[in-house]
């Protein structure tokens, strides 16, 4: 890029000083602790492969409103969504007369990491699978219960529940187990696949350009790790897969559908990106 | 007085409409040479008020999305992936102006993030509703194009 911008300032015989580029607005520089005790890592040196040196949770890029709203856990919308992904945990459900607490008993101590794991090769079904995905297949198999339609509130609630018993760990995906190395791949030739009438790939916003506004929006990295997230403007919870589909829709494309292969496989590949971020569900964002 | 007034605007149209639809460059016929498109799409001159506010609809330019220029400081959330357009019109010349709004992967290279506006080179799965079409047609570049040349310093 700044190769470009170069080659672009010499071809005009422009000097350096008028060359493109606003000054970045950088994330902004501060610390997440929520309810002024749990310390969330918002910034990780970056594996081997990612492009950047660091990679940046996207609370660093939401305004000083916003951030506070994360920190605290009694303002945080979200908590709401955890509450009631308890009550879900705890209620019968299904012919064969269990809920998730008949076999898991305490979340807090069973699903502890388990969240902060996923993407997840099964090797059962031959695919990564996110929670969505697990948890409906167990609801049949275990409890003889009705899976979940895409974004059920249901759905979202418990995600957002078991995801958050893993609040604060590391986001770690296993690449080495079943094929994962190909989801991976096929993941990132997603990622930088330029799509619709706008034409542009994710690492066209999120790669490039990321510190920069774009309208309002200052542009973050488009970690996954605070997902599901409650979003401020649809005063909701987002899942990853509604939000991977927005952001695909708005360069005028059609989308995939969620859990496509196509959006596994991106799963797989964004969650890897944000690897040693901290757990933030249920982030807030705008 | 209205209705002579009406007949006589409606003529002007067709004329103008007329005129335009017989000499408008298809987008896969317009040539980007040297970060230049040299000829007018239409041959019809570009009206400047009539491309600021193509530039600015959400719908057609939406080039404050990315760019802010001092010109519309009234309008709310600019961004700031490009550059600000205040002076572009005297860093440019209207050809090359033409060549950016057509399609600036021709003039700024193929990552650049600004959208082609009048070129059907673009990414995978197009939304239907937009298979085939540009994002400005060939009149609103040339109106885009002659307000940029009056953005000078
Ligand atoms: C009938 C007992 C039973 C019920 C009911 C049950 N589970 Fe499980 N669950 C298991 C067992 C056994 C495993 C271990 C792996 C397996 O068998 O799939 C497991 C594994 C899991 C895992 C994966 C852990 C990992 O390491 O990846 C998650 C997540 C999970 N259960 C969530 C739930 C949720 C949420 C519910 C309620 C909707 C639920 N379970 C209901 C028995 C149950
Ligand atoms: C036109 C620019 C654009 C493109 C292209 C784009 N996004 Fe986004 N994305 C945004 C904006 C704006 C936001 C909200 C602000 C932010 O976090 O960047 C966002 C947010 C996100 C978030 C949420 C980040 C958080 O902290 O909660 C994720 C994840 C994401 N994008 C992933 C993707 C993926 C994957 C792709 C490619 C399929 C993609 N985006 C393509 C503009 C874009
Ligand atoms: C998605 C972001 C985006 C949008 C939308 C966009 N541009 Fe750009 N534009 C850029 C970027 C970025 C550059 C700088 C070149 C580069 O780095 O690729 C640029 C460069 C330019 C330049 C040359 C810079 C100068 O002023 O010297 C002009 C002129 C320009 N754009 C005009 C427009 C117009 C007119 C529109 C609306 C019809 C528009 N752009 C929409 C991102 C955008």
């Amino acid at each position: 890029m700044d190769i470009r911008k170069l080659g672009l300032a010499a071809a005009l015989g422009l000097t350096a000083g008028m060359a493109f580029g606003p000054a970045q607005s950088d994330p902004v520089d501060d610390t997440l602790v929520i309810d002024g005790e749990t310390e969330i890592t918002t910034r990780a040196k970056a594996v081997e492969g990612v492009p950047f040196d660091e990679v940046i949770s996207g609370w660093h890029y939401r305004t000083d409103e916003t951030r506070e709203v994360e920190a605290d856990s009694f303002a945080n919308p979200g908590m709401l969504y955890v509450e009631r992904g308890e009550e879900i945990w705890n209620t019968v459900d299904g012919a064969a007369g269990k809920s998730c607490a008949s076999c898991h008993d305490n979340a807090a101590e069973s699903m502890r990491g388990v969240g902060a794991e996923y993407p997840k090769w099964n090797a059962a079904a031959g695919k990564p699978y996110n929670l969505e995905l697990f948890i409906n297949d167990h609801r049949v198999e275990k409890m003889q219960a009705e899976p979940y339609k895409f974004d059920a509130a249901d759905q979202k609630a418990l995600v957002t529940f078991v995801k958050h018993q893993s609040f604060g760990m590391p986001v770690k995906v296993d690449l080495e187990a079943g094929d994962m190395k190909a989801w991976w791949e096929q993941g990132k030739e997603r990622y930088y696949t330029r799509t619709g009438q706008l034409n542009m790939s994710c690492a066209t916003c999120h790669e490039d350009n990321n510190g920069n506004y774009i309208r309002a929006d200052h542009l973050s990295q488009g970690n996954v790790n605070g997902f599901p997230t409650y979003r401020l403007k649809q005063s909701n919870m987002v899942s990853l897969h509604n939000r991977f589909r927005g952001c695909i829709r708005d360069t005028r494309a059609t989308y995939p559908a969620a859990f496509s292969d196509d959006l596994m496989a991106l799963e797989v590949y964004v969650t890897w990106r944000g690897t040693g971020l901290s757990v933030e569900t249920p982030a807030v964002r705008q | 007085m209205t209705r002579t007034m009406g007949i006589a605007g409606l003529v002007a149209i067709v004329l103008a409409a007329g005129a335009a639809g017989a000499e408008t460059l298809a987008p896969g016929n317009v040539v980007i040479n040297d970060m230049v498109v040299e000829t007018s799409l239409t041959g019809t001159p570009g009206d400047p008020a009539a491309g600021a506010v193509k530039a600015v609809d959400r719908k057609l330019g939406n080039c404050l999305a990315c760019h802010a220029f001092s010109k519309m400081s009234s309008e709310l959330f600019h961004g700031n992936v490009g550059p600000s357009l205040d002076g572009a019109g005297d860093r440019w010349t209207p050809e090359q102006l033409r060549a950016i709004v057509v399609n600036s992967k021709g003039v700024f290279g193929d990552q650049t993030i600004m959208p082609g506006f009048y070129t059907l080179d673009v990414g995978i799965d197009v939304d239907p509703k937009f298979e085939g079409k540009t994002i400005l047609s060939a009149q609103d570049v040339e109106d885009v194009v002659a307000f940029l040349s009056t953005l000078k310093e």
